[in-house]
């Protein structure tokens, strides 16, 4: 018993000791990159204090607002991002806007490390003509609007007037946009879908979706769980080509193969379509006389190997176009970019400033989709983030030795910060206020949760 | 003092009668062949301050030996009931496997690879949902399974798992961007 008493009371000094001097960290963003790394941070370092800002409210990104309202199942690791936020030795401090509310030299010169893991905001355009018009949207928007997120919630997607919609991408997004505009809406309806995207979906007349890709079905992008599932919702017309090789690849080929053939030639009554148009690439957008409204996507037939024959074009008449042709991050200032692949220029997660002479930047981290492009599932981002909070480890007996010794101002300087801008920061305390009215509201209708879609209503829930 | 400790044996009775209660359940799913077995965050099969009290009344047979060999190459020896995960073994014995979708068919975080074809072998073929899953694994092996579908049964006794490891260049591990 006395043991146990003294093992005890040496651990709690070793912690005050090591609380005295804590490395402080600052983790940009709270997808499953923030949060992978904060995990691993806490785990590999007994002194460090990890600080999450996050430009929403919410906590948990693509969780929340990328992963489809029916894929209950991928969303579960919530409970363990949860788990880590929770720690003492960890805070989230939601609504702070890298950029306006503070800025990257600020955190830098606050904390000892800076890990940004802001992910990808905005879109890869395709840069063919009419991609302006309106009823053109990335499938990012949809996808936000779709799960509430609250820069989309007003997007209003035109379902009613086509029947037709073109996704361009054949990708995972892809898939998702293609088996929410499909999928029948009683089935949505006990998701946690944003209520007014499954309004919107109950009166969609688009019976008819229709995937584009540049490529053939050994080069589609998607994976087998999501093609299985979205085979296993309607009709399908396919043309096959090419021969398999990795193992993904094949296992997607044979999926497709087997749709193609095991089905009637032709659809039933009433019953929707999904198209998997290979081989073909926008060409072009054509618009309606009136308002400037997409009424139509030329496609241009692409082939494997270069060729020099003369291209046929084929007209596809839609309302609807969703570009699903990846995501894109976007820099702020301070730091360096690299604009041609739209990530930040690193080696093993250390920011150079110059890439050329490999010279990086002291303290500044970078994880998750803005190291290395918008690709990968979550679990990717756990071993992104081993591999980002190794180098930390290694600098820390290097380059940063001296400097992480020395104390910094950490989680007091942030909020005398924030304080100072009346920035009004959302506490972890403030999420599971938002989590508690929404699993309220959802409750009464059979859903898991109601998202909250606004950010004032977002704001007022978390008692800020 | 005595008063908590009164209740913590009551609670631990509750414990002990919910668990055995469990453990036939995960049986008879076995018997039918399902090995889609929800694994429930939290909640123990057997806790470890049970193990003596089934060491003693229930034969040692019902638990198999487990060996998992870690990232750096160590050895853990376990002892796993019968019917129960290698996902929840090894949280409960403190061993680093993730499992972000907790045992629910949506991740790949629980990838073990199976050290001998002979253990493999004895094993049921992976569901066509599993085989989705394993498709995104890392470092993905021909006797790669995923931990919350490998139950422990008899014949799997002196089973080795290894937890593959995180190499620094895992970007070109399947997972090169594509372009556009």
């Amino acid at each position: 018993m006395s043991i146990f008493h003294a093992k005890r009371a040496i651990e709690r000094s070793f912690s005050t000791l090591c609380r005295r001097n804590p490395l402080r960290v600052c983790v940009v963003g709270s997808g499953p990159a923030g949060f992978y790394t904060a995990e691993r941070m806490l785990k590999a370092h007994d002194r460090a204090e990890v600080d999450m800002i996050e430009r929403l409210p919410t906590p948990f990104g693509l969780v929340r607002y990328g992963v489809a309202p029916d894929h209950p199942e991928t969303k579960i690791v919530i409970n363990q991002f949860s788990r880590v936020a929770l720690n003492e030795r960890c805070s989230f401090f939601g609504n702070v806007n890298l950029g306006s509310s503070v800025s990257l030299s600020e955190l830098r010169e606050i904390y000892h490390v800076v890990v940004l893991a802001y992910g990808a905001e905005s879109d890869r355009t395709l840069g063919v003509l009419g991609e302006v018009c309106s009823g053109i949207h990335s499938a990012r928007e949809f996808v936000w609007w779709y799960n509430g997120h609250p820069d989309c919630s007003n997007m209003s997607p035109d379902l009613k007037s086509t029947d037709t919609a073109i996704v361009l991408g054949q990708g995972n997004v892809a898939l998702d946009v293609a088996r929410i505009l499909l999928r029948p809406t009683t089935e949505l309806a006990t998701t946690d879908i944003a209520e007014h995207a499954l309004i919107s979906l109950q009166n969609s007349s688009i019976r008819k979706v229709c995937l584009v890709g540049r490529r053939g079905p050994v080069q589609a992008a998607c994976t087998a769980k999501e093609l299985r599932e979205i085979l296993g919702l309607s009709t399908i017309f396919i043309i096959q080509e090419e021969i398999k090789n990795s193992r993904i690849q094949r296992r997607v080929y044979e999926l497709l193969c087997k749709a193609a053939t095991s089905r009637p030639p032709q659809p039933l009554s009433g019953q929707r379509e999904l198209h998997f148009i290979f081989f073909r690439r926008p060409d072009c957008f054509l618009a309606s006389d009136c308002g400037g409204k997409v009424k139509g996507v030329r496609l241009e037939k692409t082939y494997l190997k270069a060729r020099s024959s003369h291209l046929t074009n084929w007209l596809y008449l839609c309302r609807l176009v969703l570009k699903s042709i990846g995501y894109r991050s976007v820099p702020v200032e301070g730091l360096p970019f690299d604009d041609s692949r739209g990530v930040v220029p690193n080696i093993n997660g250390r920011v150079l400033s110059d890439k050329q002479h490999n010279i990086i930047e002291n303290g500044l981290y970078v994880t998750g989709w803005l190291k290395r492009g918008p690709t990968g599932i979550i679990a990717t981002n756990l071993y992104d983030a081993e591999e980002t909070v190794a180098s930390i480890s290694e600098d820390l007996e290097g380059v940063l030795a001296d400097d992480s010794n020395s104390p910094r101002p950490g989680r007091d300087g942030l909020l005398q910060l924030l304080d100072s801008r009346s920035v009004q920061y959302v506490p972890f305390k403030g999420w599971e206020e938002i989590d508690l009215k929404e699993k309220s509201i959802g409750a009464i209708k059979n859903k898991p949760r109601e998202k909250i879609t606004s950010w004032e209503e977002l704001l007022r829930a978390a008692n800020t | 003092m005595f008063i908590s400790k009164l209740a913590r044996a009551g609670a631990q009775l509750l414990i002990k009668e919910s668990n055995i209660g469990r453990y036939l359940i995960s049986r008879t799913r076995l018997l039918q062949g399902s090995s889609r077995r929800p694994f429930q965050p939290g909640t123990h099969f057997f806790s470890t301050s049970d193990d003596k009290v089934h060491e003693e009344g229930i034969d040692q047979k019902d638990k198999i030996s487990v060996t998992f060999v870690d990232k750096d190459g160590e050895e853990k020896h376990i002892k796993v009931p019968i019917g129960m995960s290698m996902l929840e073994a090894a949280h409960e014995n403190d061993i680093e496997l993730e499992g972000a979708c907790e045992g629910s068919l949506a991740c790949s975080t629980c990838h073990v690879i199976v050290m001998d074809m002979e253990h493999y072998n004895k094993l049921e073929d992976p569901t066509d949902e599993e085989n989705d899953m394993l498709d995104l694994a890392f470092g993905l092996t021909e006797t790669s399974r995923l931990g919350c579908q490998v139950i422990a049964k008899p014949e799997l006794d002196g089973l080795r798992l290894a937890l593959p490891v995180a190499t620094r260049n895992f970007a070109v591990d399947g997972f090169v961007p594509k372009p556009h």
